[in-house]
Order: C-alpha cells, then structure tokens, then sequence
C-alpha cells in the first residue's frame, strides 16, 4: 500500500500550491502588485529599458502572435549557433567538438519548442557551456512564452469587446522574474542540499574496486535540473535523466521533482478562474485533468505493479512488480507516477525505461500524449489545448441545451471551429502521419531496436512525443538520423507553432465578441456533468484517431505478451 | 387550405417522390456541399470498382461487393433523408402555390382615375406600381393600400376563415398577395417584385431549394468535415503501419473502417434537420426571412411582450363591487346593471354578464326606456326610464353631476381599486351615489405558468404597455413577468431594446404598428404581425401569419427544438465511434496477431460478419433516425442543466451502447443466415 500512499501523497501537495499559485499567477497577469515586487521591479523595468519595450502597449492577437515567433526565431538561431559552435565557446572542460547540422537543428528546435527531445548523448555531445547558456537559458525561455500564450488566451474571457490580448514580452518577462527564476533557484539549492551536484569542474576519474579508472559525468545539473521540472522541459544533463543519481538522488527528490513539473500547469486552471471572475470554471477544468492523470497514473501502476509473467515465471520476486529499467530507490510506484505525470505533462522527463514498461504501461504515457497534452499538460501550453477541448466540448454538446454554444459568454461560431479543428489537425497529420511514414522507409526501420509491435511502438512514441512536445521516448529507438532528426524537428515545430498560431487567433476571435451574462438557459461549464462531458470528448475527439494505430502497437503487445510472446 | 394540415411524416406520395430525387442527389458536384457524405461516395466508388474487378479477375467479390452495396446505401439513405424533408416542405409549397393568382392585375396609371385600367400579368407587376383590386379579385402581389377599405379572406396564408378588413391609413394597411378581397374595393401600391413576393418567400423557404446553411449548420459542418479528414488521415497511415506490421489491408476493409468512424449518421441527417426546422415554423403559421432569424431565436434571452393581447384579454372587464355604507350590495348591482344595459362596449357587457354571474340579476330594458350613450365629454353613460335614471362613469364625472360630497368609505374604495391598477366606476341611481365598480384587466389563464417555464429557460420577460406604472405594476405582479415599461412609447421599447442588447443579451419582440417598426428592426428576433403595416412586416424578419402575439413563445421553443435536434444527433453519432471500433479493429488485425481476438467485446461471429455488421448499422441508423430528424428533439421547459443531463444521457450514452446492441443483433442475423460465417 506504501505505493498508493506515495501517489497520494504527491496529489496532496500539488492541490494544496495549485490554489495560492494559480491566485498568484493570476496577479502575474494582471501586472498586480506581489511580494517580490520590491526585489524584482527593479530587474524588470530595466530589461524593458534595455530592450525599448513599452511595457504599456497593448497587443492584438496578431501582435502578440508575431511577437512570440519573431523572439522564437531568433532564440532559434541563437541556439543553433552555440550547439554548432560549442568547441569553440567557454566552458567546455571535456572539449566536446560541435554538434553536427542535423543533430543541432533538432536540438535547437527541441528546446525552442518546450520538447527537449534528446536525441543527442548528453554526456559526450554536449558542453557544461552550451547546457547551461544554450539549453538551459531555454528553458526558461519556451516556459516562459507558453505561459504568457495562456495568459493570452484567458485574456480572452475576461470581459467583452476587447482588442487586445496583453503584451507578450511583458507577460514573458513577469513570468519568468517573478515565477520560474524564484521558484528555480529555491529548487535548486534543495536539490544541491540533497546531493545533485553544481560543478564548472571537469568529469571526475574513479579507481573501482576492480582496478579499471572510470569516468564519471558531472556539471552544473542542479540548477537545470529545477527548471527542467519546473518548465515542464524534460531535458536532462544526463541521458539517463531523472532516473540518473545526480539528477535524482533519492525518493525524495524525486517527489520534488514530480511536484515540480506538474504543479504549474494545474495552476493554471485555477489562475483561469481568477482571470474570469469564477472560480468555478478552473476548478471544472482542472478537475478534467486531474481525474484523466489519476486514471493514468494508477493505470499504470496497476500494470507495473502486477509484474511480468513470464520474468515471474522464470523466477522473479513477485513482490516489487516489474522492476525491468526500474531504480531500486523508486520502485514501481514512483517510477510510474513520475514517468505518467511526465508524460500528462509535457514533461517527458523519465525515472525509469518507459520501453521497459509492460505493454499497458506504456500505453498510458503514449496514449496521454496523444490526447493531446492536457493531462495537465505543458506549462501554459497544457491549459490552452485545454481550451480547445472545452470549445469542442461546447460546441458537440451545448447544443443540446437549445442555445449556440457558448463558453464563458463566448458564442462559438464557425470561425473558431474552423480553427480548433485546424490545430486538432496537424498534430494528428504530424503523428500518425510521421509514424507511418517512417516505417515504411529503410532509414526509419533501422532506428528501432525492436521488432514486431514493440517497434512500431517505440515509432509511434517517437512521433507522438515530438508533435505534442512532449520530448519522452521509448528509450529503445536511435533517434539521431537525419529522417528523424529533420522529421521530428518539424514535427516539434508545427506541433508547438502551427498549433499556438490558430490558437491564439481563436484567443483574438473570441475576445472581440460580446461576454453574455450567464443565465438559467446557459450551458453549465462548472460541475461533475461537465467535467465528464469534457473527459468523453477528449477521449474521442482526441483520442480515437489514434486507436487503430496503438491496437497495432502496445495493444498488440499486450495479447500477445499474455500469449507468451515477447519483443 | 391550413398550414397547420398535417403532414403525415412518411406520406406515399412524398416518400416515392423522395425515392427518386435520393438517386438524383446522388451526383457528385451537388454532393460536395456535404463533405461526410461525399467522402463515403467516393469511397462507395473505390469499394465497387474493386468488386468488380474481383468479380472479372475470378477473385472473391461477394465481401467487398456487399460492402458496397451497403456503402452506397449509406449514401442513398442520406440523400434519401434531406430529399424527403424538401418533398415535405414542397408538399406544403405547392399548396401555396395554388394561392398564387394568375389572373390579370388592373394596373391603374392614375389613383385618382379608377375606371381606366390597363390589364397585365400578375408577375409582370413591378414595385410601385398602382393596381385597383375588387370584390371577388384576388390581390395580385403584396401591396400597401393607398385609398379604400374591404374585407379580404386571407385563408390561403392564414387557414383562418374569417376575413379581416384592411384599410389605408393605419396598422391594417398591407395585403399579401394570393388573399381574396370579399367586398369593396381597395387601391394598392405594389411593394415586392415578381418573384419576391411573401408568397414567393415562403415557397422557397419550406422547399429548401434555396436554402442557405444558417451559421450554426455551418459551424456543425466544419466540425464535421474536420472530423471526416482527421480519420482520414487514421486510415490512410494504417496503411503504413499495416505494411509494417504485414498486416493484408485492402481497400473494401479500410473503406468500412473509415466510412464506419466519419459522422455519416448527423452528416446524413443535418441538412434534413433544418429543412424540417423551417417546415415546423411554417406549420405554426410564421414565416421566417432567413434560417438565422429561426436559430436567433432559440438564444433569445429576452422577450418583450404587449401587455393587450398577449398578457391580458385587453379588454377592461367588471371584477368586483364596493357599495358605500346603507347601500345593500344587491342595490348596487342592480343599478350598475340597468346603467349598462344600453352599453355595447366590452366593458359594459362585461358588467351585465358580471352582474348575472354573481347575484343573478338579468334584467330586460325597460319599456320606453332612453339610453345615455358614452361621450368624450360626460364620460358618463346610463340609461332614462321614466323618472328613474342609472349613471355609471369615471368617478370625477359622476360625482360632478350629482353634486354630493362622498363619503370616506367610498374614497376609501376608490383609491384601493386604483393602487390595485384596476379602473373604479362610480354608479348613481336617480341622482344618488351607490357604490364602486371595479373594472380590471383580465391576465390570460395559464400565461404566469408559461412565463415560468420561461424564467427556467433563462427567458427574461418584458411587459410593455401604455398603462401607467401602478395599473401596469399591478398587472405584472399578476402575470409573473420580470420587467415591465409602463407609458411606453416605441422610443422607450427601442431604447430598452439597447440596453438589453448592450448588456450582451439577445431580444426578441413583437409588433403592428409602423411606429412598432424601429424596435422591431433593432430587436434580434421582430415578428411582425400580418395585420401590420408593411413598415413593421419589413422590419421585422418573421411574420406571423395568425397575428397572435403569444406565439413568441412558440417561436423560441422552436429555435430550440432545431438546435437541440442538431447536437443531439451530433452527440450520438460521434458516440456511436466506440462501439464501431470494437467491431472492425479487431476483425481487420485479428489474422496478424490472432490475440487480438480478446477485443471482439461483442462476439461477433467471424471478421467478414464482424466489418459488414458494423457497416450496415451504419447504414440503417440514418434511416431509423430520420423520423426524429423531421420531427424534431422534444423541448422541455427545464433548465439547461436538466436539458443538458437529460439529452446527454439518452444521446451520449444511448449513443454508446445503442450500436453495441445494434451491431451484435445485425451480426447474429447474418449468422443466421449464413452470410460469411
């Protein structure tokens, strides 16, 4: 029961920070008054200064659209540069030559987009140098526009008539001043406190036991390692990530972690219902997600903790589940709620081998994934896909209260339709359509290390993890081919831009109309009816496309591992 | 005849019409507007080619050619179930039609000159033009009266028999086309063109032809054909992953899936739906402008009502008496009787018949008597018989004429009739005061139930009335509706309208006169009433045809009743996707990984039986749900939460479980026939 009681544990404390961080993620927004005022002002108005922004001008939502992918492309190429020129840059104490064109676009755009899909080694491709002024830099970065886009988005609700969305660098640098960079440095030195290191020094030499010197990798890995969680990034110092002792040293860090990496994105519904004056209609919305990752986590579990057969067979305890690709110091329990939440985030980071999952097992992180991150999802990101689906949700059923859907006294009318399904469409073009593709051709096939149902899927995720910028993988794959690197760099572009440009589009649309005041004849978008009503059409709508393809891949796997047969 | 006739909802006549009109929809350029169904043809297509091919290359073609012939049935079921919905509203067109005159039209070129007139065409007439109309013609456009008065039997819109007069001048002045002028005659100004007349109109709105897609059906449509492409793209990659997994997927088998998983079921039916939606409207005697005026009206959020004829009879009638002290009750009855006996007015009646009720008093006019009409001047009236006399009048005027001070108690009665907004009459009988007659407006029974209905809709209803505001406060307590505009003046109903609207709520009113007409331009939904002037009938975009105020109610229920019957039909084929899966997924990888047989939830007897069982539910759900498509959702006057939990239990999850059933019982009837099993 211990591993229940841990997965308990955890929700209990992101709930109790979700409500006061979403209330003061909300005054974030607003451009209120908070307690680092004082000690951050300062720092803010004179980024502005030196940047010429006038923090007082308003956006509309092509603006700030504009604003978001003009910083995205040169951060883009910024990024670029220091991976391909990392040989040549400071901080560089194992000499590690620069990235090769393909592998350094992937990783720019993987980073750019909130992905941090790896399909570098860290250890040997990358340096202390290009970690923490390329990647980490970042992180904050792709953490910060994702929240500033969900700001934009519940800027949208909150009044009538409106032209404007907020200003996108002033909505960026709040977030990241007043709530990733504190949060970050409290999480770090809590984590440094519990044994992850923070080194410029060279990778250190041990003389084992058995005479052999061994290298051991270290670097600055605490501070990268906060905001990896905290950004909902993923992408670890180490290539083993989380599940690394110097990521992830112990239990407890790991629940730091774990906390870490959702709790922003469950704060956001709550900050939703602060923005539009109804605290009601985020706690629905995070209700929704909450009950979907609690599916998951414990699905998950459930799968892990009832071991493999045949290992059990051939001799295995029993006792710890299936511990195949698990550290001792988590077991079963806590690798699966990480790996879940993670992935129901677009996390992606790992504390043990999602390919060594059982086959259910590993259907929950894809399958989450596939829903279209809003379990709770990417930071800021998570909550404006959730949007989507609540307008799907409206629209499919509000009509059955005999009124034109609306939501929060927004009439939903052709031209968000148009552009909800637009978004919905290019994830699940770049998904399946990727997969697909990539199986079918020589270069892709060679990429996997499995056969049968196990590879297709290890592809699948491969695909579905870029799309949705989540950045996990099935650890089993090669990914550092010019097919996937290229391929899955665009996927995390359109995954990331081609969804938040339509997105915010509806953001603007729904802005201008009018806010009707609710009434008894109004479709309730608070309470256990719509909170179901909006779990089934996730499901369906973003869920079902994705069926046949898994049947082939984890379901496969499943029946026929049950059968006796293993990949 | 009636526009209220029935229509029997699968009549001989209209279903084998429909029958061949469904094959000729069949083409695919006029297809394209209905992306979901178009997609299944051209895959219909595909399926039957490979048929065929198979049947020439002396491979097996009984699966895939059953497939198709079950493919192309989807197809015909949905061109079969919006061709039977146009050939109801065509059913209720031609009947129109025979409205339509063709006998010449008296052009005049000269109002004053009505002798001479040029004989024309009636579609030939041109807007402005003059036309003198006589007993017995038929009115041959829509026109307003310029000089004259006749009564015209407007039947052939209406279905109401007794004909109503029309004058110049005034809220009675426009005529409609196709009506029959009975007496007199009447010179008119055209006001439509040929061919765009309210005839014309109404023609073309039930027969859909010209039927544009209102807003929302747009928006259902995009979602659709949104859907249509993302399961597309599912089925098109399973290629892919088939050819990795040396999965055999052929074209009949994707087909199924695909055609299985795209909302044919509400793609079939949308179309239908608000065809049927228009015809409802239009068996409830209103004409709609446009679709977006009948969708307006079910997000009305506010409904602004004339007190006079949709909240009360409009007629004052006598509800109590008040005698003063040492006047026996009775006396007074009496009195107030005899003072009515010769007062024709509704409120005069409404005393006598009153006074019969309550004390039984019916009295003849006494021999010789002499009546006191009712003048502007006096405002008294009564009745002289020998030396007796009976006065009844406003208070002011009686008491004036008799020249008494009155006793408190009277005063006292006076003023507790008018706090209660009713009107007090004084009664005197041969010069003496007697008492108080309270005259009252009479709320319509059953209206405070109705209006309750509403506020649970989240209806908000606006009394608007000339009264003043005690009268009017009154009588809105007594109806139970939320607001009230006493002295209103069409300023106030159109600045009210304003407010309401800057406010973000969407209003719906209702009117007559011309000076009704800027308020009903402004208002989200106006209906204009027939007997209305031509201003209010163009201001307006609906026109009610019985010129019955209350059926603003009836509107909003159904705009409604055509948005619910949409999403609920929407919810339950999208639900319906579950179910299918667990039928044709299994079947179609179940000879790769013969494991996957664990997922055939449903049994279904073997792969072939499995993929056909599921195509021809498919199918046959479209046709099931047609009659519910023409008939429409029943509305219930609950809230939107209970509206909401209600229609999502029986259409999302009906929607999941019905095909589980359904697709299970098709597969044992194959069984048992021994069709591929």
């Amino acid at each position: 029961m211990t591993g229940w009681a841990q997965i308990a544990l955890l929700f209990a404390l992101v709930l109790g920070a979700a409500f006061p961080l979403g209330a003061y993620i909300a005054r974030l927004y607003n451009g209120e008054r908070v307690f680092l005022t004082p000690v951050m002002a300062p720092f803010e108005r004179g980024f502005y200064k030196l940047a010429g922004i006038d923090p007082n001008r308003q956006m509309r939502w092509q603006d700030y659209a504009v604003a978001l992918l003009m910083l995205s492309a040169v951060h883009a190429g910024l990024l670029y540069a220091i991976l391909r020129l990392q040989y040549y840059l400071p901080f560089n104490p194992q000499n590690i030559p620069g990235m090769a064109p393909n592998l350094a676009f992937n990783t720019a755009v993987s980073f750019l987009t909130n992905t941090n899909w790896q399909a570098y080694a860290p250890e040997s491709q990358i340096s202390n140098g290009a970690q923490m002024f390329g990647l980490t830099v970042h992180m904050f970065l792709s953490a910060a526009a994702g929240i500033a886009a969900a700001g934009a988005m519940m800027r949208a609700f909150s009044g009538g008539h409106l032209t404007s969305l907020g200003n996108f660098y002033v909505d960026l640098t709040r977030i990241a001043l007043y709530l990733l960079l504190p949060v970050s440095i409290i999480a770090a030195v809590l984590l440094l406190v519990a044994g992850v290191p923070q080194t410029f020094a060279p990778f250190a030499v041990a003389h084992t036991l058995s005479g052999e010197p061994q290298t051991i990798a270290r670097g600055p890995v605490a501070f990268m390692e906060a905001i990896k969680e905290f950004g909902t990034n993923g992408g670890g110092f180490f290539n083993a990530n989380s599940s690394h002792p110097f990521e992830n040293p112990s239990a407890a860090t790991l629940l730091l972690e774990n906390w870490l990496l959702l709790v922003i994105s469950f704060s956001l519904p709550i900050t939703f219902g602060h923005i539009v004056k109804d605290r009601k209609q985020g706690i629905a919305l995070f209700a929704a997600m909450a009950i979907l990752l609690v599916l998951g986590v414990a699905g998950t579990y459930a799968a892990e903790a009832h071991g493999n057969a045949l290992q059990i067979a051939a001799g295995a305890s029993p006792l710890h589940g299936n511990m195949e690709g698990k550290e001792m110091r988590f077991g079963s329990a806590l690798t699966s709620m990480f790996n879940v939440s993670a992935t129901g985030t677009s996390t992606g980071a790992i504390a043990g081998a999602t390919d060594s999952f059982m086959p259910l097992g590993g259907l929950v992180p894809l399958f989450l994934m596939q829903l279209g991150e809003v379990t709770p999802g990417g930071v800021g990101s998570g909550f404006y896909t959730m949007i989507v689906f609540a307008l799907l949700s409206v629209f499919v059923a509000g009509l059955m209260v005999g009124r034109t859907p609306e939501y929060q006294g927004k009439k939903i009318q052709a031209k968000e339709i148009k552009l909800a399904m637009l978004a919905v469409l290019i994830l699940t073009l770049f998904i399946l359509g990727g997969a697909a593709f990539s199986l079918m051709t020589k270069s892709g096939l060679g990429s996997l290390a499995n056969a049968g149902p196990h590879g297709l899927s290890e592809m699948l995720y491969a695909w579905t993890s870029a799309t949705e910028n989540n950045g996990s993988a099935m650890a089993g794959i090669s990914a550092n081919t010019n097919l996937l690197d290229y391929g899955l760099g665009a996927a995390m572009a359109f995954g990331r831009f081609a969804f938040l440009i339509p997105v915010l589009a509806i953001a603007g649309s729904l802005a201008a109309k009018p806010k009707l005041p609710p009434s008894a004849g109004t479709f309730p978008t608070t309470g256990p009816l719509f909170i179901g009503l909006l779990i089934g059409v996730i499901i369906i709508l973003g869920g079902l496309q994705f069926m046949p393809a898994d049947t082939l891949g984890p379901v496969a796997e499943h029946y026929l591992l049950a059968s006796g047969k293993l990949f | 005849m009636s526009n209220a006739e029935l229509i029997s909802l699968f009549d001989r006549g209209i279903v084998m019409r429909a029958a061949g009109d469904a094959l000729r929809k069949l083409n695919p350029i006029t297809l394209a507007r209905n992306p979901v169904i178009f997609v299944t043809e051209i895959v219909s297509m595909m399926v039957s080619i490979v048929g065929v091919e198979n049947l020439l290359t002396g491979q097996p073609a009984g699966f895939p050619i059953t497939v198709a012939i079950w493919l192309w049935l989807t197809v015909l079921f949905a061109t079969f179930a919006e061709a039977i919905a146009e050939g109801r509203g065509r059913a209720r067109a031609e009947s129109l039609r025979r409205a339509r005159s063709d006998t010449p039209a008296k052009l005049l070129s000269n109002m004053k000159d009505r002798r001479n007139f040029k004989l024309v065409p009636a579609p030939q007439l041109k807007r402005n033009d003059l036309v003198l109309v006589e007993a017995g013609d038929l009115i041959p456009s829509d026109g307003e009266i310029i000089e004259g008065i006749a009564s015209v039997n407007e039947s052939a819109i209406t279905g109401e028999s007794a004909p109503v007069i029309r004058e110049a001048g005034g809220d009675r002045s426009a005529v409609t086309g196709g009506t029959q002028i009975i007496s007199d005659w009447l010179v008119l100004r055209i006001t439509a063109d040929a061919g765009a007349t309210f005839l014309d109109r109404m023609i073309a709105l039930v027969e859909g032809a010209s039927r544009r897609k209102t807003p929302n059906e747009i928006a259902l449509d995009i979602l659709l054909a949104g859907l249509t492409i993302i399961f597309l793209i599912a089925v098109v990659t399973l290629v892919g992953f088939g050819y990795y997994s040396d999965t055999k997927l052929n074209i009949p088998v994707l087909a199924a899936l695909l055609v299985c998983l795209i909302p044919t079921t509400i793609g079939g039916l949308l179309s239908a739906i608000g065809i049927a939606g228009m015809d409802r409207l239009v068996r409830f005697n209103v004409v709609a402008t446009s679709g977006r005026a009948v969708e307006a009206a079910g997000d009305v959020d506010a409904l602004l009502l004339d007190k006079t004829g949709t909240i009360t009879f409009g007629n004052r009638m006598a509800a109590g008496l008040y005698p003063i002290t040492g006047i026996a009750e009775r006396d007074l009855a009496e009195a107030a009787s005899f003072a009515s006996l010769g007062d024709a007015t509704p409120e005069g009646r409404s005393i006598v018949s009153f006074m019969r009720e309550q004390f039984s008093i019916s009295l003849a006019m006494p021999a010789g008597s002499a009546v006191v009409p009712f003048s502007a001047n006096t405002r008294v009236s009564g009745l002289d018989s020998g030396d007796k006399s009976w006065r009844k009048g406003a208070v002011d005027s009686i008491l004036k004429s008799i020249n008494v001070q009155p006793p408190a108690d009277f005063n006292d009665a006076v003023s507790k009739v008018a706090r209660s907004g009713a009107t007090p009459l004084a009664v005197s009988a041969n010069g003496r005061l007697l008492g108080v007659i309270e005259l009252k407006d009479i709320v319509k029974p059953g209206i405070r139930e109705r209006f309750a209905a509403l506020r649970k809709m989240g209806i908000r209803t606006v009394m608007v009335t000339g009264d003043n505001p005690v009268t009017a406060a009154a009588i809105a307590a007594e109806a139970g509706v939320d607001d009230v505009i006493a002295q209103a003046t069409p300023q106030d109903k159109l600045d009210y309208i304003r407010k309401m609207q800057a406010e973000g709520r969407l209003v719906a009113m209702c009117g007559d006169g011309t000076n009704d007409a800027p308020a009903l331009a402004q208002a989200d939904v106006g209906v204009a009433m027939q007997t209305g002037t031509q201003a209010a009938r163009e201001a307006g975009n609906m026109v009610d045809l019985d010129s019955d105020p209350t059926k603003l109610i009836e509107i909003v229920e159904i705009g409604k009743q055509l948005l619910i019957t949409r999403g609920s039909l929407t919810t339950f084929s999208i639900a319906n996707d579950i179910a299918k899966y667990f039928a044709i997924l299994p079947a179609i990888f179940v000879t790769t990984y013969p494991q996957l047989q664990a997922l055939n939830l449903m049994h279904l007897a073997s792969p072939e039986s499995a993929i056909l069982s599921a195509v021809i539910f498919n199918a046959l759900i479209i046709v099931a749900l047609v009659p519910l498509a023409l008939r429409g959702v029943k509305y219930r006057a609950v809230g939107a939460a209970a509206l909401l939990r209600r229609n999502l239990l029986i259409y999302g999850l009906g929607g999941i479980i019905a095909p589980f059933i359904g697709i299970k019982a098709i597969d044992l009837l194959l069984h048992a026939l021994h069709v591929f099993s």
